[in-house]
């Protein structure tokens, strides 16, 4: 109803209500992560003090908000894409290491170090925005919390993913391929490609579940 | 006011001068020095921290958007609902309404200044804005009125902050000033028409009871806001008593004040008795 509770119980003064001519729908309450980000309160007086339901007491734990998804949308300013290791995004997530988590890639431009590229798990961010109030760029984070419909694709159903389907019925669904040799590998097990297989095998996707 | 004085033929207007400012007061106590009697504004507020009260004309929109609020909403605007139901529903535009001050201002200045004329559209359109306000909450599933209200954006702007919402609020006094004689309470906002339905049966009313002493001055007509309410009781058009009963009647209590001969009085509406 546009009242201005939640805006009056928030401890952090983060909450204000939109003025006619904000980017957001005149009298609703709104933050700025860049300002002033969600501190994510463990009793919520924000949704305690709303009297319509316009916040939903059905929360109840702060980690199960979804105000927003955190997005790492400029890949060109980020100094952890750069090589850097800045992580500052990392270290200051309420979620640390599951809502952000640090991916190992090769460094291509100098070909002997590593990046370690900060990637946001939408299954357990909340969109507080303390990465990018924290981002230590100068003027425009490179990482934002967006909303939610803005920042994620639609997964297509249908699409199914092989590692997924085959760890849940316990074996391949097209069943086993003609094995061809491969040049060079000829000792090692059908399928293994690795140049050196006594290093531990990584999990398949970006999730390598390393930790610094 | 020759024959009154000032302070007596301004009497109403200066108790309710003091309880829209006061009533401001209240709600800028907590912004401005940090003393949190009420909180949030007139759309929906909590009181010393037990009082919730809600505008029932924002939960009927709520409503008609097919969202059910929480308790506290709903027996804040019981509580609103009750009161006006039972003191006078558009008491609420004169006693309450900070956009009163301003389109006050502007048929005062209208008056000095002798602007006549201009395009007032009819009486009824507030019904049907208020309805059609209903109407689109219920198809858009928005509190449809809420993206337009200047009453709740001024209210909100002076304790929250009110970006563009100044040239809302500067719009309805120009329209009120330039075009339309009390063009915006008298005959567009449809949160006035709400409450004038919900004040139909209510209690305080204003009595023309020594409507023997009128002298045809006009004074009345001239200050009143809803002018058309006045003629019954005082002429004895379509009725024998003399109670203002008409519902857009905002018992603001100027015709008491600007009357020379002492003709009106602020009673209740069982109180018919003439003098």
């Amino acid at each position: 109803m546009r009242c201005g509770l939640c805006v009056r119980d928030c401890p952090y003064d983060t909450l204000k209500l939109a003025e006619l001519g904000d980017n957001v729908a005149t009298g609703t309450p709104y933050f700025e992560a860049r300002k002033v980000p969600c501190e994510m309160c463990d009793d919520i007086p924000c949704v305690v003090a709303c009297p319509t339901g316009a916040l939903d007491r059905g929360l109840t734990d702060i980690e199960d908000a979804r105000m927003g998804l955190a997005v790492l949308i400029d890949h060109e300013t980020c100094l952890n894409y750069l090589g850097l290791r800045c992580d500052v995004c990392y270290r200051v997530c309420p979620v640390i290491d599951r809502a952000i988590t640090l991916e190992r890639f090769h460094n291509p431009r100098s070909d002997r170090h590593a990046l370690f590229l900060p990637t946001v798990h939408s299954e357990h961010c909340t969109g507080c925005g303390k990465c990018e109030q924290a981002c230590v760029l100068p003027d425009a984070a490179a990482i934002k919390v967006l909303p939610i419909a803005l920042a994620q694709g639609s997964r297509a159903e249908h699409y199914l993913r092989g590692w997924e389907e085959r760890e849940a019925a316990g074996g391949s669904l097209i069943g086993e391929q003609i094995e061809l040799p491969v040049r060079g590998m000829e000792d090692q097990p059908y399928g293994d490609t690795r140049l050196r297989p006594d290093a531990p095998p990584a999990p398949a996707g970006l999730d390598s579940g390393w930790k610094p | 006011m020759r024959t009154k004085g000032w302070l007596r033929a301004h009497k109403w207007l200066l108790a309710r001068r003091a309880t829209q400012l006061g009533i401001l007061a209240l709600f800028l106590l907590g912004p401005w020095f940090g003393i949190w009697l009420v909180k949030g504004n007139l759309t929906s507020s909590l009181t010393l921290g037990v009082l919730p009260l809600t505008d029932p004309f924002v939960l009927a929109q709520s409503l008609a958007a097919g969202h059910l609020p929480y308790r506290e909403a709903l027996i804040g605007a019981g509580i609103v609902l009750a009161f006006y139901l039972l003191v006078g529903g558009r008491i609420y535009c004169a006693w309450v309404c900070p956009v009163n001050i301003v389109t006050d201002f502007a048929a005062w200045l209208r008056r000095r200044l002798g602007i006549k004329g201009g395009r007032a559209p009819d009486a009824r359109l507030r019904l049907w804005l208020l309805a059609f306000v209903l109407v689109v909450a219920a198809v858009t599933g928005s509190l449809a009125w809420e993206w337009v209200n200047p009453v709740s954006m001024l209210h909100r702007g002076l304790i929250f902050g009110f970006g563009l919402a100044w040239g809302l609020v500067a719009g309805v006094f120009l329209y009120d000033l330039l075009v339309a004689s009390r063009g915006w309470c008298g005959r567009i906002c449809p949160m006035g028409a709400f409450y004038a339905l919900l004040g139909t049966r209510a209690l305080v009313r204003v009595s023309a009871g020594r409507r023997s002493a009128c002298d045809d001055c006009m004074d009345c007509f001239a200050v009143c806001p809803e002018p058309q309410v006045i003629r019954p009781a005082l002429k004895a058009i379509g009725q024998h008593h003399p109670l203002i009963l008409d519902k857009d009647c905002t018992a603001c209590g100027r015709c008491v004040d600007v009357c020379g001969k002492d003709v009106f009085r602020i009673t209740t509406r069982f109180d018919r008795s003439e003098s």
